[in-house]
């Protein structure tokens, strides 16, 4: 009898070590939105959790890449399908809009002035502590391709990869926290 | 803690994250909770209302031990132990 226990303990312990040791303190997100409010949204996770101590991870894809363009800097070689793409779409975190009311662009400025008012950080202020606090950036390489854009227009920011949908699903299984903004 | 004991606590450093927004305060408190020692005693200032309820909540994940809350004119002081 005793012996039937002391195996049935033993497999619990096994199979608690396997729940526990599978996922990691760590959270990842796809940030697929272009708009001011849902990148911000996602930003400011990002920062929560650097400050729970977690390992954030974060995968960049279609519009939100956007946000990652370097105003200043331009992507050499391009087609003219790529400019045109390249220019019609916003030239990095300033540029980007909101979600509702953006109202040609009023609503957008109005909500910037309030968010200086209740001393909210801009988007180009939260990339900066994210990067700060080690918030890794991967881009979608197959996104990046379709929209003509160039690593060498992107933002400075440490720990940016540019990879493929195998990081992201391989970061997001051994997370905790799963998010698609 | 009463307010009494707090008012009488001594910190060890004050982080000063008045006038600004989430996640301003808490990204404040991680980054002052790295300047100070093990049974150290930080505190907080915040105009924040949710600061609050935050504070309490990320030092129960992080195993600090949270002191309490003096509330001042506009803004609150915060009291926690580092673990």
């Amino acid at each position: 009898m005793n012996m039937e226990l002391d195996k049935q303990l033993q497999e619990l312990k096994e199979r608690v070590e396997k729940l526990e040791t599978g996922t990691k303190d760590q959270i990842s997100m796809v940030v697929f939105s272009g708009d001011l409010d849902k990148i911000l949204a996602a930003l400011i996770i990002s920062t929560g959790a650097a400050a729970y101590d977690m390992k954030v991870k974060l995968f960049f894809t279609f519009w939100a890449i956007s946000a990652l363009r370097d105003p200043k800097k331009d992507g050499k070689g391009k087609n003219l399908m790529e400019k045109m793409f390249g220019m019609m779409l916003p030239r990095g975190a300033g540029k980007v809009k909101l979600s509702n009311m953006n109202m040609g662009g009023m609503g957008t400025a109005m909500i910037k002035g309030i968010m200086k008012k209740h001393k909210v950080a801009s988007l180009e202020e939260m990339f900066k502590t994210a990067g700060e606090l080690g918030v890794e950036i991967n881009i979608c390489e197959m996104s990046m391709n379709l929209m003509g854009f160039k690593k060498e227009e992107m933002i400075d920011y440490p720990g940016m990869n540019i990879c493929g949908v195998a990081t992201f699903l391989s970061d997001a299984q051994e997370s905790k926290i799963q998010l698609f903004i | 803690m009463t307010t009494e004991e707090l008012k009488n606590l001594k910190s060890n450093s004050i982080v000063d994250a008045r006038g600004t927004a989430c996640p301003g305060p808490l990204l404040a408190a991680k980054k002052g909770i790295g300047e100070i020692n093990s049974g150290e005693i930080m505190e907080i200032y915040s105009s924040d209302e949710g600061t609050k309820h935050d504070i309490p909540k990320w030092c129960q994940k992080m195993t600090h031990e949270f002191l309490g809350i003096i509330e001042e004119d506009s803004y609150s002081r915060l009291f926690l132990k580092k673990a």
